[in-house]
């Protein structure tokens, strides 16, 4: 077991706890810029895809994981920022005013479906933000003057400045770059009175009022932080896409966004990235796997599908605190050893009705 | 100007009538006492002061403001403090965590300062810790600073719900049976805490209570209901040897036991 | 009568009957909702599935439609049984968040399942049942009979299922279950069979739904999306309330219809979906729900 011996308060709030933390990320960081030398451009495109919906699941993880309001809505915050970007970049703004202003967007709309999400708790909020997807879903269709409807609108690469991001390397480490400073902003929030206030919502909205906490200012808050992250990772899909239609945000968007977060496990920013990468990487597996099962199996395109769906089931009837928390427990387990005792992370059932709300 | 002000508070909850006509008075400094038995509505006026429920009439004053209608977080925001009596802790945090939430109203930064974790935030971030230390060391909490909550004993938990309040460095503090569910040991920790809150920290009492004996020690003055109606108030000595209030706890005359 | 009266009235009568359609499916939904407090997403495809099992009764089997209406109710109820043993029953007492994506899960399961099965697979189908073609005139008022049956049957449905809850044992051990687990289980309410009941009521409900919604959308994978329209119907209503379910799913399919004839394209569409939002901003207990708040 490693003991964390603080000596100052500042040890106490610093991002890494340990120094040798520090080196790992910084190696891995090195690692992915260097990984495009050894891929082929689809593999890196794949990469792209990653960091691109990491950057949305690390929004829906504030939200859900940490302030605990279900959203099965964001693909509507998706594909807001999709939208914007196109738009202005159709108009000659620049990427890099267009990208905030695309998560911006976003975050303005976030406030408006935040207001009246005050009055809902869980379920009722899922179903709330549900309709509201489908409801931008057809706005974006009927507005045909600003979104060209149906037909879709194109976007070209982006370039800021003199660099023009037209190759898959290049906008890979666009995205990345990116990605790590969304989770950079992610960790300050989480670590700061902000973040503390919406981790109390969560775990007790009466408790969280007690202290302060104004519950209005912070949920609508944690909708508009979350929605421009993924406002953001919207911009970025256009942009890679370079077109886009209504077609490609449809509330199996808001599902998948969700499953990613669930199965990386609720409440931790890793959490985000594991399980955007599981389940992007799931229709690869498929795929490599498609050679060993039955061919009338194989051959079905539902096949995909149907595996997603069961992964979210086992995750949640048997892994519920998701990658990141096997990945805690294993950890512990052998930090622990031989003194690790199994219902350490059992979980806590609640059976009456006024404890779960 | 009365230091906290009850006047006739009223409410109701269906046909029930849980609170009729409340008033009472505390002075700066005073530990006083809400006693009854159950169902008396003595939690239901902390509900009310903390804007959980609304009142149907009457109006409660702090500081001569009158603060019956205002939006929950505010309560809080002027200086009054707040434990629960079923435990309303972050469970999923650990205790330090639950502490530094207690600083939430001292709050200096926003949502843009603290994104890029600037210098403004990091100082307040360690005057947040420096304070929460404190508690933790006037409550002896120091073995359980790094756990998480949903593992500790019931006893540490509810300490950790007043130290929670303590964080807050409030002036009016709001216990609500802080003794249920701890053992001897813990009880007369929790009578010298409530003492040093008192004398030490300056902090204005509310606590509702049903041991007698923790309420004799620490009180200075005491309110008994039944009802929601007030029987009587006076100080401990007074209060305890009421024929009413005798006869609400036990049902008919007779020496009021140990508690 | 005048042709706006008949087109309005034609306007009613498909939209009472689109109506009753969703007012099965939030019927489902609240049901499971009141004993085990979780929403359960896959209630559209608990239809798909009950329409494609009548189908294949009726066409390849070549069993009777009234038979096969019975048999798919029976069949959808096993499946019902099999679902809470299997994968529900492990989560009393988790999180409702986590069983909710669960359900979610499911339906994506059932549905990508449904494309799989070899005589089912993607395509579209219809069957023949007693009512297609046939229409009631009465003067120059037409009622379809598809409409007509999906209405009366609805309603024979809702009168057994309201008898059964309010004069019947189990009824009441519902109720009880839905507030408070552990204190239902120690006053000699069998939980278990309690939920398994619900869960095997409310899948025969799906699976009425989609043989009933099988003349008007016909058979097919994505028949089932018609079921997220039914939550606006149940939050209209209520979501405990078993009227409101009802009273929801008739409001929500009047909306549509007329939307659907006098608003410009696409209103139709997010009906639905505008009244849900409105709902949940100015009265989110519904027409007849009721709020509750936590004891602190």
């Amino acid at each position: 077991m490693r003991f964390l011996m603080k000596r100052n308060y500042y040890e106490d709030i610093r991002l890494f706890k340990f120094r040798s933390t520090f080196f790992w990320y910084l190696a891995l960081v090195i690692g992915c810029f260097l990984i495009p030398l050894v891929l082929d451009d689809y593999l890196i495109s794949q990469l792209t895809f990653i960091c691109m919906y990491s950057i949305a699941a690390v929004g829906l993880m504030l939200l859900t994981g940490y302030t605990g309001q279900i959203s099965l809505g964001h693909a509507a915050f998706f594909a807001i920022g999709s939208y914007t970007s196109a738009i202005l970049a159709g108009k000659g703004v620049p990427f890099l005013v267009a990208l905030p202003a695309a998560g911006a967007v976003a975050a303005v709309v976030g406030i408006f479906i935040g207001l009246p999400a005050l009055r809902l708790t869980g379920l009722y909020l899922a179903i709330a933000t549900m309709g509201f997807a489908f409801i931008v879903d057809e706005v974006l269709v009927r507005w045909e003057s600003l979104t060209n409807g149906n037909m879709g609108m194109i976007v070209d690469p982006p370039s800021i400045g003199p660099l023009a991001f037209y190759t898959e390397t290049s906008y890979y480490y666009l995205t990345f770059v990116f990605l790590i400073l969304a989770v950079l902003a992610a960790k300050n929030i989480l670590r700061s009175p902000t973040g503390r206030a919406m981790i109390a919502i969560r775990d007790s909205e009466v408790a969280a009022q007690a202290m302060g906490v104004s519950l209005p200012r912070y949920k609508t808050m944690a909708f508009a932080i979350s929605a421009f992250f993924t406002g953001v990772a919207g911009s970025l899909y256009a942009h890679k896409l370079t077109f886009i239609n209504p077609e490609s945000f449809t509330i199996l968007l808001s599902i998948e966004l969700l499953a990613m977060v669930i199965i990386g496990g609720l409440g931790s920013i890793h959490g985000a990235i594991y399980g955007t990468i599981f389940v992007i990487f799931l229709p690869q597996l498929i795929i490599m796997t498609k050679d060993y099962l039955p061919r009338y199996i194989a051959e079905q395109t539902g096949l995909e599908a149907f595996l997603y769906g069961l992964m979210i089931i086992l995750f949640i009837l048997f892994e519920p605190m998701g990658i990141y928390g096997r990945w805690r427990k294993t950890k512990f387990y052998f930090e622990m050893f031989p003194l690790y005792k199994k219902d350490t992370f059992r979980r806590e059932k609640k059976y009456s009705k006024a404890e779960r709300h | 100007m009365a230091f906290f002000e009850s006047q006739g508070i009223s409410i109701s909850f269906g046909g029930v009538t849980a609170l009729r006509d409340v008033s009472f008075q505390v002075g700066r400094g005073e530990v006083f006492s809400i006693i009854g038995p159950n169902g008396a509505g003595k939690t239901t006026i902390f509900n009310c002061i903390n804007r959980y429920y609304n009142p149907s009439e009457g109006s409660f004053l702090f500081k001569g403001k009158n603060i019956t209608k205002v939006s929950p977080h505010v309560v809080p925001e002027m200086g009054i403090a707040r434990t629960f009596q079923n435990i309303e802790l972050f469970r999923n945090t650990t205790v330090i965590e639950n502490l530094l939430l207690g600083r939430h109203r001292h709050r200096r930064s926003n949502f843009f300062t603290e994104a890029f974790f600037a210098p403004s935030v990091q100082r307040q971030e360690i005057r947040n810790r420096e304070k929460a230390e404190e508690v933790i060391d006037f409550l002896d909490l120091q073995a359980y600073r790094d756990q998480v909550v949903a593992n500790l004993p019931y006893g540490v938990q509810k300490t950790v719900e007043l130290g929670r309040a303590l964080t807050m460095d409030p002036e009016l503090l709001l216990l609500d049976e802080p003794s249920s569910g701890m053992n001897m040991e813990e009880m007369e920790d929790l009578s010298f805490w409530i003492s040093d809150i008192k004398e030490d920290l300056g902090i204005t009492i509310i606590l509702v209570e049903h041991n007698m004996r923790l309420v004799n020690d620490v009180s200075d003055r005491v309110l008994a209901l039944n009802f929601g109606v007030t029987i009587t108030e006076g100080t401990p000595g007074d209060v305890m040897k009421h024929p009413e209030v005798i006869e609400a706890y036990l049902g008919e005359e007779g020496v009021l036991s140990k508690g | 009568m005048s042709s706006l009266a008949n087109e309005i009235f034609q306007c009613v009568l498909s939209g009472v009957s689109i109506g009753c359609i969703y007012a099965l499916v939030a019927l489902g939904f609240v049901l499971i909702f009141k004993a085990t407090e979780v929403i359960n997403f896959a209630q559209g495809e608990m239809m798909v599935l009950g329409a494609f099992i009548a189908y294949s009764l009726i066409t390849f089997l070549k069993i009777p439609y009234w038979a096969a209406f019975l048999l798919t109710m029976v069949i959808l109820g096993i499946f019902g049984m099999i679902l809470e043993r299997a994968i529900l029953r492990p989560l009393i007492g988790e999180p409702v968040f986590a069983i909710v994506m669960l359900t979610i899960g499911l339906g994506i399961c059932v549905r990508s399942g449904v494309s799989m099965v070899p005589k089912w697979g993607t395509d579209t189908y219809g069957f023949k049942t007693p009512f297609t073609d046939k229409a009631l005139a009465f003067g120059e008022v037409v009622l379809a009979w598809e409409h007509l049956a999906v209405i009366l049957m609805t309603s024979a449905l809702i009168i057994g299922l309201v008898c059964f809850f309010r004069f019947t044992r189990i009824g009441v051990a519902m109720r009880a279950t839905s507030q408070n687990q552990l204190a239902a289980v120690y006053m000699g309410v069998s939980v278990n069979r309690v939920f398994s009941l619900t869960w095997i009521i409310s899948a025969a409900l799906g699976g009425i739904g989609g043989v009933l919604l099988a003349p008007i959308t016909f058979v097919h994978m994505n028949m089932g999306f018609i079921g997220l329209k039914a939550f606006p119907a149940a939050v209209l209503g209520g979501f405990g309330s078993i009227p409101g379910a009802i009273v929801g799913g008739l409001i929500i399919g009047l909306t549509e219809s007329f939307s659907g004839v006098y608003l410009p394209v696409g209103w139709k569409d997010v009906a639905a979906y505008i009244i849900l939002i409105l709902v949940l901003i100015i009265r989110p207990e519904g027409l007849f729900g009721i709020t509750e708040k936590k004891k602190v």
